[in-house]
């Protein structure tokens, strides 16, 4: 009995680290690839004979990147649309959030349903396209012609973060309010000095999200930022893509290193600053996978 | 509730008639200034409804708003007309896309169909493997060597959709021998799974390829990222538990059927019930990004065939609103019918 028991716990310990063991490594070795790729010789990257490590090391490619003014362009323009869409996006989420959690709030159940009912139902690419082009009359109609800025103030509202944000808030024991406000304290004020610090953790989640959001958007920031100097880096590096996987377009290419080198140069550099942050994260990248509306 | 006429009249003995009852005159003055009650009690509490102030705005002018563009899908496209102007043209773009009979509505329906297929393999293989991965990682009892694999699995998915799909389109890359084919393309025909010709075109050129490189590259993405939700669910299970099965004589597969399964089955509604939800919204910026004309016949989904009859140069704005219009009335009934499948099943749902 107690044999059969052992075994079985075996068998299953053996499939386990076996199967985990290859799946981690088949996780793994795409980037182990692309760094290898990024660094090898021309003829080696072209004739397939890198397969792990590199071959011929040339840093090259990575030098003619960095030399590129138009990488560090998109760079910052990612950061512009990362920090300012974040703080934009947390502004309105908390401010919110927090008028949600409260039980005297008229027509609360009204407002919820108007958050959640975009959960369910969204009007699809094209109406949201025809969307914007009408705002963006208006804003520039008000005089705010920058498209990133059209992309801050439009994009990344997720009425799932502020459903996150909003049961944090119901999470708060009313007494520390309520002795708060005895104390004197305006509406802002219990918000900044009781509720934000007491849910730190879930803004923090929050945030992440709308951060991660922000740096990762393509479609919407090439669909609307028209001018090329303003184009964030995920943008860059799919017309880096588009234009050196085409054939034509790199016929007389004549560099010591290959067109690929480049597209994985771009492709490391692009993950490697998030890697650096991600030990910092993660516990809340963890955390936020937690369901955050759930009712039971 | 039965109502009496005791309730709101009251017999005036003096009088010998009836008034109405005072409880029922402060009643009727509530409802007949109840929107005074209303703006008064706003007006005192001003600025709790301040704060709700930039998120109605926000979500009125970005997802509501397009709401109403979607209407246009009822209308008589014409740019140069606002949607409130357009004439109303009933159901023509419905029945155009789907009794067309032309060019244009059997692509419509091949994206219809391709939609389905896709969010359904996802359904098939994207979901039952994060919960494999974590009943995998709960053996592991070394806690640095399960923070290993774990942040291994979870690397994919720091990458954005773009950084991924071109990784991937570089791995599958057409090209010869000599003029960087992708390593994948080398692999597999070296191994002779596809033929020389097959892989010097391309994978993402082939569309017998699409669908799989599709769903590998969704569950290399995302499948030790979703783990995470499940694994959390394993670890709050008691040792006691495990303990009791042992001695009933309960070997690993016993204990997983009757000990490990119950105790996550919640965890796995739910998260079965939030796929589900978004099985029509499927990653139309993936495929965007991944497919091109000649795979269009295994690629093109209804958001992808929408954005290129509403987006291009010639846009049929109406015809495309129409399509997305489909899309979404299904979506949405995926999501409300699962939730309500899963409270009446086993009083778990979202929302």
């Amino acid at each position: 009995m107690k044999r059969k028991l052992e075994i079985s716990e075996l068998i299953f310990k053996i499939i386990s680290y076996t199967l985990l063991t290859m799946f981690a490594l088949c996780c793994l070795y795409p980037f182990v690839y692309a760094v290898s790729a990024s660094i090898s010789g021309r003829s080696a990257v072209e004739y397939g004979s890198v397969v792990l490590f590199p071959k011929d090391v040339q840093f090259d490619a990575f030098a003619q990147m960095f030399k590129d003014n138009m990488f560090w362009n998109a760079y910052s323009n990612t950061l512009f649309l990362t920090l300012y869409g974040t703080l934009w996006s947390m502004f309105t989420a908390i401010l919110g959030a927090y008028a949600l959690s409260k039980r005297r709030l008229l027509f609360r159940k009204f407002f919820n349903f108007f958050l959640v009912f975009t959960m369910w139902f969204s009007a699809g690419i094209v109406p949201q396209y025809l969307n914007y082009l009408a705002t963006r009359d208006v804003f520039s109609a008000v005089g705010i012609d920058d498209d990133k800025w059209l992309v801050v103030i439009a994009m990344g509202m997720a009425a799932m973060n502020i459903i996150l944000l909003r049961n944090a808030f119901e999470g708060v024991p009313s007494e520390i309010e309520e002795a708060a406000i005895v104390d004197g304290a305006t509406e802002m004020q219990v918000l900044s000095t009781v509720y934000i610090p007491m849910s730190k953790s879930t803004i923090a989640t929050v945030a992440l999200f709308f951060a991660i959001s922000r740096w990762n958007g393509y479609f919407w920031a090439r669909q609307m930022i028209s001018n090329g100097n303003e184009h964030p880096l995920q943008v860059f590096i799919r017309l880096r893509l588009e234009q050196y996987t085409d054939p034509e377009a790199i016929a007389g290419w004549n560099a010591s290193y290959a067109a690929d080198s480049v597209i994985y140069a771009l492709i490391v550099c692009s993950i490697v600053p998030i890697l650096i942050i991600y030990p910092f994260i993660q516990k809340y990248f963890a955390k936020g996978t937690n369901v955050g509306g759930v009712k039971e | 509730m039965k109502v009496r006429t005791a309730d709101f009249l009251e017999f005036d003995q003096e009088a010998r008639v009836y008034r109405i009852s005072p409880e029922q005159a402060v009643r009727d003055d509530v409802e007949k200034h109840y929107w005074r009650h209303v703006g008064v009690t706003i007006m005192k509490d001003w600025r709790l409804y301040l704060m709700l102030v930039p998120m109605i705005l926000v979500f009125l002018f970005w997802r509501y708003f397009p709401m109403y563009e979607l209407l246009g899908c009822f209308k008589v496209s014409n740019d140069v007309l606002p949607v409130s102007q357009q004439l109303f043209s009933g159901f023509s773009y419905f029945k155009r896309l789907l009794v067309g009979g032309d060019q244009l509505s059997t692509d419509f329906w091949r994206a219809m169909r391709n939609t389905f297929i896709l969010s359904f393999y996802g359904l098939c293989f994207g979901f039952p493997i994060p919960i494999i991965l974590a009943l995998f990682f709960n053996e592991i009892r070394s806690n640095a060597a399960r923070s290993v694999y774990q942040v291994l699995t979870y690397l994919p998915k720091f990458m954005s959709t773009v950084v991924m799909t071109s990784l991937v389109t570089m791995l599958v890359k057409q090209g010869s021998l000599t003029t960087g084919m992708g390593i994948i393309n080398q692999a597999l025909s070296g191994l002779g799974i596809i033929s020389a010709d097959v892989a010097n075109a391309g994978l993402l050129n082939n569309p017998s390829f699409f669908r799989a490189i599709y769903q590998i590259s969704g569950i290399w993405e995302s499948a030790g990222y979703d783990s995470i939700v499940f694994f959390a669910a394993i670890i709050a299970i008691s040792p006691t538990s495990y303990e009791a099965a042992q001695i009933d004589g309960a070997d690993k597969m016993a204990q997983m059927r009757y000990v490990v399964l119950p105790s996550i089955l919640s965890t796995i509604v739910i998260m079965l019930i939030t796929r589900i939800g978004s099985l029509l919204n499927i990653g139309y910026e993936k495929v965007l990004l991944l497919y091109n004309t000649n795979t269009y016949v295994t690629a093109d989904v209804v958001s992808t065939f929408a954005n290129r009859q509403g987006m291009g140069g010639n846009a049929a704005t109406g015809i495309a609103s129409a399509a997305e219009m489909m899309n979404n009335v299904v979506g949405m009934l995926l999501v409300i019918g699962a939730n309500t499948i899963a409270r009446k099943a086993s009083n778990t749902s979202l929302y």
